[in-house]
């Protein structure tokens, strides 16, 4: 038998990643790197943010959307990357310093100098001059990088092994995901916990060794970067989706207990899915964080996790671009109307000010999407390709939901 | 012959209400039962029992021929070694095509791993294909199984329940909203099937069981009450006051 190519199966993969490569040659051309500068490096920024953002949503798609498994901690694996990597930055630009400032002395610092000095420098804002034993290996980028896999992957597998085995579900799921991330956020706020409190770690957009560069080109790298992971990981993602497995996850999603009774270990394809999810957001999370440039222990707040399901929901659940479109739009939506360079709207004695009124904006479009159109933004294309959900009128012709309705079995 | 299924002295509590007691039941290789019971009897449990859903208190179950005790396995491990269920209504993947649902009963390996790179061979396929026309789905493989009748969900259930290959099958009252003509065919589905593999019917419906002309066990509270042919348990009179006399 032949099988078809991977994209015959999947157009919508090929549409993607060409309107993917289409928008980063137009960012990159319009970039003040690049181009005449209509796009600011700030502005640059934004986009290659809003790239790592779609990334997280896929992976919170997968999870949710194809899964049925509401995580409202998915933000934590992203925002536990985004430490990882910026303590390497963090230390490697603060070693530059200090050497600067202590060849200046004349004679060469010892490398006892130099640690005690990046030290000094680091956690003298809270009051602290000893390197914790958690930046052991932040001198180093490679083990650094690994570990801003690591320390999500192996959270979310010890979360999800206890969680999944003890069959957890639904919205006590969602609830113990929530604490998870908020006793995360917790302990990072404390100053003892060696991440450096509420200050969290920042000038994380200044690269080491880089000193010199602009930061239009390390705006512009950075935005490629975001743009090829994205792109990548929706290949894998929708490869994941569309075969044999896919079709067990979606099961597992309308009928857990079914496809237990078919033989598949439902747990552990969960874990499979939860660990692979959180390994994508902490991707997403090293890519992110050196464009924003500042991470604090508020980054883990369950806020934030309750965004990354409002963006998947209001884009569309259960289809990868969906997961996309939602976080895209949603969240430079977002950015605009908090910049607040948009007028305010004089409404007799009251304004609408729109940073204010951003969030009721926001909670109220997610509940009419919800109610409305709970196929999200992604629903739209299924109008134009006149895919509908049957139109259920009438009185059933079987015993149970779901079988042929009286006027559709006429049509 | 030994017993492929050979459940001892089980009994189960659920919150002090004893909804089995002390049962024992056997089945062989190839063979057809139907076990019959007023509501409450613990048909059901019985199966919950054997599948992995619920723990029995007390009491082993044994299966297949080096006697592994199925008590120790979880769902997913009691159906890989050999156990399908099939519920009472039918419970199809109805987001998914007739062909995915089949090619997610085709015995294959379950793990994740294999899975993700599972792809179809031709011999997969010519399966699903036959398969699917046995149970007269056979132009219907593109179809939703969201969309299919009652009947015909039934029936690709009872497809997808042959893809797995069980040794045993356990039916939950397989005729219950089938029409007569449909009855008839499930009758003679359920004969044939018994003739490779063991296949125990839990049923309401006397006239059905008489139908399937197979040796008859009858629950009451939790325990065996008679056991033999549909005529000899009829003529019991035990039987005969726990139907007729209470209800």
């Amino acid at each position: 038998m032949t099988r078809r190519s991977f994209f015959a199966r999947n157009p919508s993969a090929l549409i993607f990643i060409a309107c993917l490569a289409v928008f980063t040659l137009a960012v990159t051309l319009m970039s003040e790197a690049y181009g005449p500068g209509l796009i600011s490096t700030s502005f640059v920024k934004t986009l290659g943010k809003t790239l790592c953002l779609c990334l997280v949503a896929l992976a919170m798609d997968l999870i949710w959307g194809y899964a049925g498994i509401l995580s409202l901690g998915h933000m934590a694996f992203f925002a536990l990357g985004g430490y990882m990597i910026g303590m390497w930055l963090m230390y490697a630009r603060t070693e530059e310093i200090v050497v600067t400032a202590l060849a200046q002395g004349g004679l060469p610092a010892t490398p006892e100098e130099i640690q005690q000095g990046i030290a000094t420098q680091i956690f003298g804002v809270v009051g602290s001059s000893d390197l914790p034993a958690i930046w052991s290996f932040a001198h180093s980028l490679p083990l650094q990088l690994i570990l801003a896999l690591a320390v999500p992957g192996l959270l979310a597998l010890g979360f999800g092994w206890l969680a999944f085995r003890s069959r957890v579900t639904g919205v006590y799921l969602s609830i113990l995901t929530q604490a998870m991330t908020l006793a995360l956020a917790l302990y990072l706020f404390q100053n003892d916990s060696g991440l450096r409190g509420n200050n969290g770690l920042s000038g994380l957009q200044n690269l080491p060794g880089l000193g010199d560069t602009a930061q239009d080109l390390v705006s512009i790298w950075f935005f490629w970067a975001s743009a090829l992971a994205l792109g990548l990981g929706y290949l894998t993602l929708s490869w994941l989706v569309s075969g044999k497995f896919g079709s067990v996850v979606r099961a597992i999603r309308d009928d857990e207990a079914r496809v237990r009774f078919l033989g598949y270990p439902v747990e552990v394809y969960k874990l499979f899915l939860f660990t692979l999810t959180a390994l994508i957001a902490a991707l997403a999370g090293v890519l992110y964080y050196p464009q924003a440039g500042i991470i604090n222990p508020a980054e883990l707040a369950p806020i934030a996790s309750i965004y990354l399901a409002v963006w998947v929901a209001i884009g569309g659940r259960g289809r990868l671009y969906g997961a996309v479109l939602g976080a895209a739009f949603v969240s430079l939506l977002s950015s605009l109307f908090t910049s607040g360079r948009l007028p305010d709207i004089p409404l007799g004695p009251a304004s609408l000010n729109w940073v204010d009124w951003w969030l009721v904006i926001l909670g109220l479009s997610f509940v009419a999407v919800t109610l409305f159109a709970p196929k999200g933004i992604g629903g739209l294309f299924d109008r134009f390709q006149h895919i509908g959900a049957p139109d259920r009128k009438g009185a059933q012709l079987g015993p149970d939901d779901g079988s042929l309705q009286e006027q559709e079995a006429q049509k | 012959m030994t017993a492929l299924l050979e459940v001892s002295g089980i009994s189960v509590t659920f919150d002090g209400f004893r909804a089995i007691n002390n049962l024992s039941f056997s089945i062989d290789e190839g063979e057809l039962r139907a076990i019959i019971g007023p509501n409450g009897a613990g048909k059901t449990t019985f199966m919950d029992i054997v599948t992995g859903k619920t723990k029995p208190d007390a009491g082993t179950v044994t299966f297949g021929e080096r006697s592994i005790s199925l008590l120790g396995l979880n769902e997913a491990r009691i159906a890989r070694a050999g156990v399908g269920r099939k519920f009472q209504r039918p419970t199809v993947f109805e987001d998914q095509t007739v062909e995915a649902n089949l090619i997610l009963a085709l015995k294959a390996n379950r793990s994740p791993w294999r899975v993700l790179f599972w792809s179809p061979k031709a011999a997969d396929m010519a399966r699903v294909q036959e398969l699917a026309t046995e149970v007269g789905l056979g132009d219907q493989l593109q179809r939703k199984s969201g969309e299919l009748s009652h009947g015909q969900k039934q029936w690709l259930e009872i497809a997808m329940l042959l893809a797995q290959e069980p040794r045993l099958l356990l039916v939950d009252e397989p005729a219950a909203g089938m029409t007569p003509a449909e009855r008839e065919q499930t009758t003679t589905l359920l004969v044939s099937l018994a003739k490779t593999r063991a296949v125990v019917v839990v049923e309401h419906d006397m006239e059905f069981v008489r139908r399937l002309n197979c040796r008859v066990t009858v629950l009451h509270e939790g325990s065996v009450l008679a056991e033999g042919s549909l005529d000899h348990v009829t003529r019991d009179p035990q039987v005969i006051s726990v139907y007729l006399g209470r209800g």
